[in-house]
């Protein structure tokens, strides 16, 4: 009576749709670019063609809204109009005390000052680096091959023509004040690929803040992002991308990868507070004895917003750290997602790994979503993870109104310091403060 | 100390459960699963055409359904379903007397030590042999008060007005792929009732014991307590060591009326070839409580998420776990928790213990839908560490909408520090015993949950694994 029972195996059903791009968005080559790196860009242009789109039946999307996700006739967005106002803004919203201030618009370097720059330092656009230091930017462009869901993203933001920073400090350079950069980005159905890369050889320390802003409001833009942070040997790192773009069509990915070698330490923070549909990806890979990585995020999620973030503690050597800490405050309908996982590899002994994710809900409407994830393979370990999801309470509310404050300033002022608690584990006190004007001013808009 | 000591100390509590008598079947089924295979079962127990069409229609989703491994462990595929048989029995009747149960099934349950225990603090006892229920017997008095205390297919043939109306409702059939399985092809497991306000002193215990190699035990539970009434049942469950793997997929429901409690107890030890893949999920009215203790020793992989689904006001959803991974074993527990109604509230424990080469999971799932207030939930997940090369994951999810609820989540993996051994080695321990006793301790204030019987038992258990598990 015995018969043979198959069970059709898992296929990624995937319907044909219209395609994100006709054609690889990267302009012609004028020749001056090395040869590896126009490989590497028509490769990375076959693999997004025959990668799939994201579905819900990969964990790695699970919870996501992928109708955010169909993308349809997306084109290089072509350049800005007015760049001197968009200068303009950026120069007004800078920290004061700076090493260095570029400004891109739509993938074009329109704005650049790097007199606080010390000596030794390379602090150039990556397509300019790309044509001058083409071996020196090989050795760490796009080498994680990692990935946390974002391979189709990765593989398109590799197949384009990009705008941002080759960063390079070399051995014991050393710099407080951080280099700013600024990304606007408009037009409609306009996609941008800001790419940064960050090297800090032997004892060098670098810190980055970058701005993500749409030209206008309204218009549905793509930005497909792309962060690598190398800290060597005893390094360090500061990393901070601050996502202000358009509420109203402005969709946001950025890919991080962040190698943190011995005795290093990276900082790097996720500030989100605008775009539609923002796509986080964070993978920390702590290779060596002594590498410390501290990965932050504040989030301040309104109206019909949705913020998907998933990293990676990757503990892959003896005596390593990290910290992770993500916060959000969610009003109107707004949904997150998080998800961390912490793989602490066989072998990986003496390895203390934290993450906390913190939800504080605002509305009735809104949606938190916390999958905090362990991995653990190693001995002699110290591991937690932690998530809350809660609101104000009304005794913390009657304590401040008992001391004359009105309940809405009162509930403004709780959640301000719920989120400043990520941005106050920075270093610089002018960037902190900057980076609180600015979760400051979307909660007086709300 | 070397894996093979551990491994050792391992076998010595299996044993226990590690014998089994010659195979003499009346009523075998065969290897592989078809119509046919259902309609063989359905006739022998002379079913209803709707259990029937319910059986074919679940075989259907059964083999429509992927398995489920792109989240889940590959090892499932080393499951081969045509190589299993689906229905074995001796044409025994569940009987009231021991006296009256085959003499080599008795032995087994002798063994076990289930008369015994039966006489000592039980209300009633259900023993499964394979397919089939070899023994069931509750006390008279809970009888008299209309306690029903049957085998699956006994239920749906004589009470049919109770149990049709839940059964398949709490988890339907096509909720995973192993659930549609044991809807196919389910067998023995236990049916309880329990009328309004009856309040059922001693635990009811049922024993599932696979006796034949290359089986699939496929029981089904159905435990419906009314309004205001209380149950407390245990499940406990072994099977002796094969060299090839064996089966066992349970599907589960319990069903709380308003103000109801339930608690259901199980201690898992499968010898270390059994696939043990449960589907446990309760229903709980208003104000009711359901209580998911869950303790998984044995087994090759167990994959089990006891859920509560709080679908009245103030229901109260619980799951205790303790899973111990020693080496080649995979314990993938965890719970899932649906708040349907305002004020619901859950709470999840979950402590697991990594030995040699094993690997435990936590896997969880909360869930809190827009426009309810005042929902809680609380999960703790601890993780404990034992030799280099064990292992241990956690995956939570939690989902919640809305302002007026509160959830936390909290996990931490650890291992038995080298201070505290050395401490307890100079106050004249051995090193062994230390390391049983700090075991003892981290899971201690879930053990005590269980009954004390049980209790006893579980740490006796806990310091036999953990012997000479030390290095």
């Amino acid at each position: 009576m015995s018969t043979t029972l198959s069970s059709p195996s898992e296929f990624m059903t995937q319907k044909q749709t219209a395609a994100w791009f006709a054609a690889p968005p990267a302009s012609q080559s004028d020749g001056t670019l090395p040869e590896w790196y126009v490989s590497l860009q028509k490769q990375a242009w076959q693999r997004f063609l025959e990668l799939p789109e994201p579905t819900r039946k990969n964990e790695e999307w699970r919870f996501a809204d992928l109708k955010k996700v169909r993308f349809t006739e997306l084109v290089p967005a072509s350049p800005a109009d007015d760049s001197e106002s968009l200068v303009k803004r950026a120069k007004e919203s800078r920290v004061d005390a700076f090493a260095a201030h570029f400004v891109f618009a739509n993938n074009r370097l329109v704005h650049a000052e790097t007199d606080g720059l010390p000596e030794g330092a390379l602090c150039l656009p990556i397509n300019e680096a790309l044509a001058k230091h083409g071996d020196l930017v090989r050795e760490h462009f796009l080498q994680e091959k990692a990935d946390l869901g974002g391979k189709k993203f990765a593989a398109l933001h590799a197949s384009a023509t990009l705008s941002g920073l080759f960063v390079h400090f070399p051995e014991n350079c050393v710099c407080e004040n951080p280099v700013v950069v600024h990304h606007f980005s408009g037009g409609d159905m306009a996609a941008t690929f800001p790419h940064t890369l960050v090297v800090a050889k032997d004892n060098a320390s670098v810190s980055v803040m970058e701005t993500f802003e749409s030209i206008a409001e309204g218009e549905q833009s793509l930005a497909v992002g792309m962060v690598d942070l190398d800290a060597v040997n005893g390094a360090r790192i500061q990393y901070v991308a601050l996502q202000n773009a358009s509420e109203s069509g402005a969709k946001h990915v950025q890919l991080n990868s962040t190698r943190v070698g011995r005795d290093s330490s990276v900082k790097s923070a996720c500030i989100n507070l605008g775009a539609a549909w923002v796509r986080n990806e964070s993978i920390n890979r702590m290779v060596e004895t002594g590498a410390d990585s501290r990965i932050l995020s504040a989030n301040l999620a309104s109206g019909i917003q949705e913020y998907d973030q998933r990293t990676l503690q990757s503990h892959e050597a003896q005596h390593t750290t990290s910290d992770l800490l993500f916060k959000n405050a969610l009003y109107g309908d707004s949904r997150t997602i998080f998800a961390g996982l912490i793989d602490v590899h066989p072998g990986a002994h003496h390895t203390d790994s934290f993450q906390t994710c913190r939800n504080l809900l605002g509305s009735d409407t809104a949606e938190a979503n916390a999958m905090p994830g362990l991995e653990i393979n190693a001995d002699q370990v110290k591991c937690s993870h932690g998530s809350t999801s809660g609101q104000i309470s009304d005794e913390e509310i009657f304590y401040l109104q008992a001391r004359g404050i009105p309940a809405e300033t009162a509930r403004r002022m709780i959640s301000l310091g719920f989120l400043n608690e990520s941005i106050q584990k920075l270093d610089g006190e002018e960037l902190k403060e900057n980076l609180f004007e600015q979760v400051k001013r979307k909660f007086t808009s709300l | 100390m070397t894996n093979s000591a551990t491994l050792e100390a391992v076998s010595i509590d299996q044993d226990e459960g590690n014998f089994s008598y010659p195979e003499a079947y009346e009523h075998d089924a065969g290897y592989g699963l078809s119509e046919a295979t259902v309609d063989y079962i359905s006739d022998i127990k002379k079913e209803a055409d709707w259990i029937r069409a319910f059986r074919k229609k679940a075989l259907k989703v059964f083999f429509d359904k992927p398995m489920p491994t792109h989240w889940a462990s590959k090892d499932l595929e080393a499951i081969k379903f045509d190589k299993i048989r689906y229905y074995l029995s001796k044409g025994q009747k569940s009987t009231r007397s021991w006296d009256e149960v085959p003499d080599d099934v008795k032995q087994t349950f002798e063994r076990l030590g289930i008369p015994e225990k039966e006489r000592k603090y039980l209300s009633g006892v259900e023993a499964q042999f394979d397919s089939e229920a070899a023994y069931s017997n509750v006390k008279e008095e809970l009888e008299k008060e209309g306690v029903i205390f049957v085998n699956s297919t006994e239920g749906l043939r004589e009470h049919p007005e109770i149990f049709r109306k839940w059964f398949g409702k709490v988890i339907p059939t096509g909720d995973n792929k192993f659930s549609a399985l044991n809807s196919a092809v389910f067998s023995g497991g236990s049916f309880i009732y329990v009328p309004p306000g009856v309040k059922v002193a001693h635990p009811l215990q049922a024993y599932f014991r696979i006796n034949a190699e290359n089986f699939g035990q496929f029981e089904r539970t159905l435990i419906i307590v009314d309004e205001g009434a209380e149950v407390t049942y245990m499940e406990g469950c072994t099977a002796p060591k094969f060299e090839t793997a064996t089966l066992h997929s349970a599907v589960v429901e319990l069903v709380a009326m308003k103000d109801a409690k339930i608690q259901y107890i199980t201690v898992q030890n499968w010898s270390n070839n059994v696939f043990n893949l449960v589907t446990k999920r309760g229903m709980a009215h208003e104000n009711a409580e359901i209580r998911w203790i869950d303790c998984n020793i044995g087994s090759r992989l167990t994959m089990k998420y006891p859920g509560v689904i709080m679908k009245g006001r103030k229901a109260r959803g619980e799951v205790i776990s303790i899973a111990l991974a020693n080496d080649g074993q995979h314990q993938d527990t965890g719970a899932k928790m649906v708040h349907a109604a305002d004020e619901t509230t859950s709470n999840i424990v979950a402590k697991s213990i990594s030995v040699g080469k094993g690997r435990s999971t936590y896997r969880g799932q909360v869930h809190i839908p827009k426009h309810l207030k005042g929902c809680k939930n609380n999960t703790e997940c601890d993780a404990l560490l034992i030799n280099s090369s064990s292992r241990t994951d956690t995956y939570p999810a939690i989902t919640v909408k809305g302002n007026q609820h509160s959830t936390q989540h909290e996990a931490s993996v650890s291992q038995v520090s080298e201070d505290q051994i050395f401490y307890m080695k100079q106050r004249g321990l051995s090193e062994a015993e230390a390391m049983s006793l700090s075991v003892n301790g981290f899971v201690n204030d879930l053990v005590r949950e269980f009954p004390m019987e049980y209790s006893v038992e579980l740490k006796r258990l806990i310091d036999m694994e953990m012997e000479d598990s030390v290095g």
